[in-house]
C-alpha cells in the first residue's frame, strides 16, 4: 500500500492522526497533515483506509498494490 | 418543481428525541431537493441525500452566512449565530478564512488533544464524583454533559472556571433561534463581547498559556496575526461553536447507549469500542438541530434539479447520515462500524475545527462513565426523554439516570 496526502486540501481537522497516529501527524504551526510513513505496514492498512475515507477534505489518497 | 408542490414546515414537527422524523426517508427517496418553510416564514430548499449534502457543504464557494438581502432568514426574531455583524469579523471564505483557520487550528491538533486527555479525564471524574455524592438519581446533562465542555473551553481560553455559568448562558442565548427575543440575544451578545474584550486586554497585559495569549503573541495583522477584535470574536465563536454542540451530544450519546442497554453492556465487555461508538452516535444523532444553511451565490445542479443563484439551502447532515445508499443497515446502531464517513462535523474546508476536541471529550466521557458507573441506566422510560426546544443545536432537556 502507498499513501499520499495533499497538504493544500487538508483542513487540519486531525481525524487521520486520531485514527492512525503511526502513519499521520500534524504540523505544530497550523495543524496541516504530515505523512510519517508513505508505505505503512500491513497491520495499519485497514485503519489507513478508514482515515482516507473519513478525511473531511479527501486529502488522503491510498494506492493499493 | 411545480407550483402546487407541497411546502413542508421545517424543522419537522413532532420529532421524538432519539428517533428520526419519517420525512427524511421519504424525502431521500422521492424528493431529495425539497421546498420548505422556515420558522421565519421564508422559504428554503432542503437537501437530505448524503452525496448532495456532502457536495454542497464541501463546495468552498458557499458559506453559512445568510447576509445577502435575498437570503432566507431562519427565524423571525433574528438569525442567531448565523447572521448579524459579529459573524462577519472573521473572514468566512477564501484566503482570509484559511489564514484564520490555520492560526487557530494549531490549538486543535490531535496531538494536543492527546495531551489534554488526562486533564479532561480528571475534570470528568470530578463531575462524576459530585453527581454520585448527590444522587441517585441524577441528571447527567446538568451534572456532566453541560459543565464538561465549558470547563474545557474556558481552560483553553484562559477564562476562570467561576465564570462558566455566565458562559453557558451566553452560548445558550446566542444559539437559541426561538426561545429568546432578538433584544435578549443582542443584550447577551453585548455582555459577552464586553467580557471577552476585557479578557483579551488582560491577556495582552499578562499573557498565559492559553489560546488567546498565543494568538496575541503572533502579532498584529501586518505580522500575520489577528486584530484584537478578531481575537475577541474568535474567543466568543469557540465557546458558541463548541459548548452547546458537545454538551448536547454527550447527553444524546449516553441516552442512545442506555436506551438499549445491550449496547452499554457490549461496551462494558469491550471498551476498545469506545472510539467507533462515539462516531456511530454522531452519525445516528436524529436530533442534530437545524442542519447547515448555505446561500448559493451561483447556480448549481443537485440530484438533477437546478438550484438558481440566490437560493438558501438547508443541508440535513442527520438525514444524510442515514442514507441507505452509503451506510449498510443505516438505521441500525453498529458500535464497531468502520469506516464511518458521517457528516456530523460537516465536510470540506469549513468542517468542524474542533472535531478532534469534541471527539476526545465524547470518548473521555464514555470511558469515565464505563469505569465509574457500570450499572448506569435511564431513570425514566426512553419515550419520556424531552428535547430542548428552539436550539439550532438539538439536545435533551434532561437525562435522568441512576446507577
Ligand atoms: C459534537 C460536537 C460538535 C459538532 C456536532 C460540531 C459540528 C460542526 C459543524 C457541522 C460545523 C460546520 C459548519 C459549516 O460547515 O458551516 C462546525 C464548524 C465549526 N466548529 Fe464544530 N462541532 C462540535 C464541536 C466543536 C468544538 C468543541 C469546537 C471548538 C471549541 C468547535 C468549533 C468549530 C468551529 C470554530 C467551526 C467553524 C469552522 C470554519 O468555519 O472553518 N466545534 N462544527
Ligand atoms: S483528516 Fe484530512 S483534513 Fe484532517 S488532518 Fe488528516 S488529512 Fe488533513
Amino acid at each position: 500500500m502507498k499513501v499520499s496526502v495533499d497538504q493544500t486540501r487538508c483542513c487540519g481537522a486531525g481525524q487521520c492522526v486520531l485514527t492512525v497516529p503511526e502513519v499521520f501527524d500534524q504540523r505544530e504551526e497550523d495543524g496541516i497533515v504530515v505523512l510519517l510513513d508513505p508505505e505503512p505496514a500491513e497491520e495499519f492498512h485497514s485503519t489507513v483506509r478508514e482515515a482516507a475515507a473519513v478525511c473531511p477534505t479527501s486529502a488522503i489518497t491510498v494506492h493499493e498494490d | 418543481m411545480t407550483t402546487d408542490e407541497q411546502v413542508l414546515n421545517y424543522p419537522f414537527p413532532g420529532e421524538t428525541a432519539l428517533e428520526p422524523p419519517a420525512e427524511w426517508e421519504r424525502l431521500r427517496e422521492q424528493c431529495p431537493v425539497a421546498h420548505v418553510r422556515l420558522p421565519s416564514g421564508d422559504q428554503a430548499t432542503l437537501l437530505t441525500r448524503y452525496d448532495d449534502v456532502k457536495r454542497v457543504l464541501a463546495d468552498p464557494r458557499f458559506t453559512r452566512q445568510l447576509t445577502a438581502p435575498d437570503a432566507a432568514r431562519l427565524s423571525a426574531e433574528g438569525g442567531g449565530v448565523f447572521s448579524g455583524e459579529m459573524s462577519q469579523i472573521i473572514p468566512d471564505m477564501g484566503e482570509g478564512h484559511l489564514h484564520w483557520r490555520r492560526l487557530v487550528a494549531r490549538w486543535f491538533t490531535a496531538k494536543r488533544m492527546i495531551a489534554l486527555r488526562p486533564a479532561m479525564t480528571e475534570i470528568a471524574d470530578r463531575l462524576v464524583d459530585d453527581m454520585v455524592a448527590a444522587g441517585p438519581p441524577g441528571d447527567l446533562r446538568a451534572a456532566l454533559g453541560f459543565p464538561l465542555p465549558v470547563y474545557v473551553i474556558c481552560d483553553m481560553l484562559g477564562v476562570p472556571a467561576e465564570d462558566r455559568d455566565r458562559f453557558s448562558h451566553w452560548s445558550d442565548a446566542l444559539l437559541n433561534l426561538t426561545r429568546y427575543t432578538k433584544a435578549e440575544t443582542e443584550a447577551s451578545q453585548v455582555e459577552f463581547f464586553q467580557y471577552m474584550s476585557e479578557h483579551v486586554t488582560a491577556k495582552r497585559a499578562e499573557p498565559g498559556e492559553d489560546l488567546l495569549s498565543e494568538l496575541i503573541a503572533v502579532g498584529p495583522p501586518e505580522d500575520g496575526g489577528l486584530s484584537d477584535l478578531q481575537i475577541v470574536v474568535t474567543g466568543m465563536g469557540l465557546l458558541v461553536a463548541g459548548h452547546e454542540t458537545t454538551a448536547n451530544m454527550i447527553g444524546k450519546m449516553v441516552a442512545m447507549l442506555l436506551g438499549d442497554r445491550s449496547r452499554w453492556e457490549r461496551l462494558l465487555a469491550d471498551p476498545s469500542l469506545v472510539r467507533t461508538t462515539v462516531e456511530e452516535a454522531l452519525r445516528l444523532d436524529a436530533n442534530a438541530g437545524f442542519g447547515l444553511p448555505r446561500y448559493l451565490h451561483e447556480e448549481i445542479e443537485v440530484s438533477g434539479t437546478a438550484l438558481p443563484r440566490g437560493t438558501t439551502v438547508i443541508c440535513s447532515m442527520a438525514s444524510a447520515n442515514r442514507d441507505e445508499g452509503v451506510f449498510d443497515a443505516a438505521d441500525e446502531m453498529d458500535l464497531g462500524r468502520s469506516p464511518n464517513q458521517h457528516l456530523a462535523f460537516g465536510s470540506g474546508i469549513h468542517s468542524c475545527l474542533g472535531q478532534a476536541l469534541a471527539r476526545t471529550e465524547l470518548q473521555v466521557v464514555l470511558e469515565v462513565l464505563l469505569r465509574r458507573l457500570p450499572t448506569l441506566e435511564l431513570a425514566v422510560p426512553q419515550e419520556e426523554l424531552r428535547r430542548v426546544e428552539g436550539l439550532a443545536v438539538g439536545g435533551l432537556s434532561e437525562l435522568p439516570v441512576r446507577w
